[in-house]
């Protein structure tokens, strides 16, 4: 076994990102939603369902649902941590930060703004695990896309 | 069997620092050098198109060619290598023969029999047809012991399907299926049987003759082999009956401006130019497996089965797939809470390569009532020590994710 965390695994399965696989927050649906966008990741079977509740342009409630890796499901739940209350083009912001945060940028590893979701930063050591990380940010992306 | 692991050059490179352990041979198989040398020899010394030079090496390397047709028949016990029909592999003769045979055999309102088993492979060619042709699609449940339900079967069958079709060996349970007797029912019903070789050809004696399939069909990636080959093995009769699936070169007799006539068997179903070096590298598959012998290579894949079965048990939380009784090296299960990708995420990073997901078999995932699952698959080259490997790595994956050690 290496020594140390060379491989990353400690860091990719550190207890936050279990706690949230476990324990997610903003977990079901929302009866009265303004946008649902369901995504799914053909090759790995993970399928998540986003509802927003929209107030003007801001994210007044959200949730998820649906099955995957502990770490689609992670970063979903911590994406909605993050996104209740902001302001859409807020969110959507936070979504672009979070794909640099993926696509190694350690500027935005650094980024307070991200949250508990800089817990993730180490997903970009693991390329096909980064669409997992996504998935819930596509939702978002996706349910978002036409508002101001 | 003897040991084959010095054939295999790959099996001496490094994963992360660790031997691989290579347990994905159900995706595909790893090669043998027989089998890359036979393709690099090719390529240095006969390669030219088939069929079409009149010069030396043309017919050096059409009969190069030809000569795999009729190692295949032999292989699998096929009584003609004129219906033995070259394609790409499973996924392209199943959709030959939905394709082609579907187009003059169903008509609407008929009904098309598949297992609740099936890979996507052998399902979705069925449903495109069902829908083109407006037929029924019957899906034949599954025991709970992960057999194909004789008795739902019967029923299916009393719907006098056009076409049955069903899987060898399952790529997810390891179920063997009694091809012989399913077929006899099904021709009793009027039907004609495709047989999904895939699983099975690969790793035990198959006897086409003696299973009375209609329609056979596997891949030489599967079997050591170069990717892009595989066989349809078909009843020339039926095949002879058959419009052609695609047009071109190769498969003509005349052509004329607005029509033509067709090329006798096989290479009616064989438009276009063939992959040459894919056939030549499935012979040299073909001698591989039959200098080991497949009675021994399906021995050593149950033994190791059983033995990952054994191991496997023993850890705390783990759930097994598959029957209880005798199964094919397909070993797929789940592990407490934690999700199939992140198992073969943590197991990789100690060189152990095995498969997470829905295996292409999302109506049986559906029936197990999991997402996805954790596979082992074993070939020639597995032994007792990768199955350590894997269930050493298994116990790294359950540290990471917070369970004491059993
Ligand atoms: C049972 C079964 N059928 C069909 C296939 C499809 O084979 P291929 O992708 O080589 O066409 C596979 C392998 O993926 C399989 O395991």
């Amino acid at each position: 076994m290496p020594d140390g965390d060379a491989s990353g695994l400690t860091e990719l399965y550190q207890e936050l990102i279990l706690d949230h696989y476990r324990r997610p927050r903003n977990q079901g649906s929302l009866e009265a939603y303004t946008r649902r966008v369901a995504l799914a990741n053909p090759t790995c079977g993970d399928e998540l369902e986003l509802d927003l509740l929209l107030d003007g342009d801001t994210i007044a409630d959200v949730r998820f649902s649906g099955h995957g890796c502990s770490i689609s499901q992670a970063s979903a739940s911590m994406m909605t941590q993050l996104i209740k209350g902001k302001k859409v083009a807020e969110a959507r912001a936070l979504a672009v930060r979070f794909n640099e945060m993926l696509h190694g940028s350690a500027e935005a590893a650094r980024d307070k703004s991200l949250g508990e979701a800089r817990a993730l930063a180490g997903v970009a050591k693991f390329p096909v695990r980064v669409k997992c990380a996504l998935l819930g940010w596509n939702a978002l992306e996706e349910s978002t896309r036409s508002q101001p | 069997m003897r040991d084959v692991r010095s054939d295999f050059p790959i099996l001496h490179r490094e994963v992360h620092g660790h031997r691989l352990v290579y347990l994905d041979s159900a995706a595909t198989t790893q090669k043998p050098r027989q089998v890359i040398d036979a393709i690099v020899e090719y390529y240095s010394s006969l390669n030219a198109n088939v069929h079409r030079g009149a010069y030396d090496l043309a017919v050096r390397a059409t009969e190069a060619y030809e000569a795999v047709r009729a190692e295949v028949a032999t292989f699998v016990g096929a009584p003609d290598p004129n219906g033995v029909i070259f394609v790409r592999g499973t996924t392209e003769a199943i959709n030959l023969v939905a394709s082609s045979l579907g187009r003059v055999r169903v008509q609407k309102g008929d009904t098309i029999v598949v297992t609740a088993m099936e890979h996507h492979s052998n399902l979705i060619p069925w449903q495109l047809l069902a829908e083109a042709r407006e037929a029924h699609l019957v899906m034949v449940e599954l025991t709970a012991d992960w057999q194909i339900d004789l008795a739902g079967y019967r029923r299916a069958l009393e719907r006098s399907p056009k076409i049955v079709t069903f899987t060898h060996v399952s790529n997810v349970l390891g179920t063997i299926n009694p091809v012989a007797d399913l077929t006899r029912l099904a021709h009793d019903a009027g039907a004609v049987v495709l047989v999904d070789g895939a699983q099975a050809v690969p790793h035990m004696p198959v006897n086409v003759a003696a299973l009375d399939a209609d329609f056979y069909v596997f891949s030489g990636h599967k079997m050591l082999a170069p990717m892009g080959i595989g066989a349809l093995i078909g009843k020339p009769a039926l095949l002879d009956a058959m419009p052609p699936y695609q047009g071109g070169g190769e498969m003509i007799r005349t052509v004329h401006d607005t029509s033509a006539t067709y090329a006798p068997l096989p290479h009616k179903f064989e438009a276009g130019t063939p992959n040459v070096e894919g056939a030549v590298g499935l012979g040299a598959a073909i001698r591989y497996l039959d200098a080991l012998g497949m009675d021994e290579v399906a021995a050593h894949e149950r033994a190791l089965a059983r033995y990952a079965l054994e191991r496997l048990a023993t850890i705390d939380a783990l759930t097994l797939y598959g029957p209880a009784g005798d199964r094919a090296g397909v070993v797929s299960f789940t592990l407490a809470d934690i999700h199939p990708h992140d198992l073969a995420t943590i197991v990789d990073s100690e060189g152990v390569a095995i498969r997470a997901g829905h295996h292409c078999a999302q109506p049986l995932m559906r029936r197990l009532d999991v997402a996805a699952t954790a596979r082992a698959t074993f070939y020639v080259y597995n032994t007792r020590e990768d199955v350590d490997a894997l269930v050493a790595a298994l116990e790294k994956a359950r540290t990471l994710f917070g369970y004491a050690h059993a």
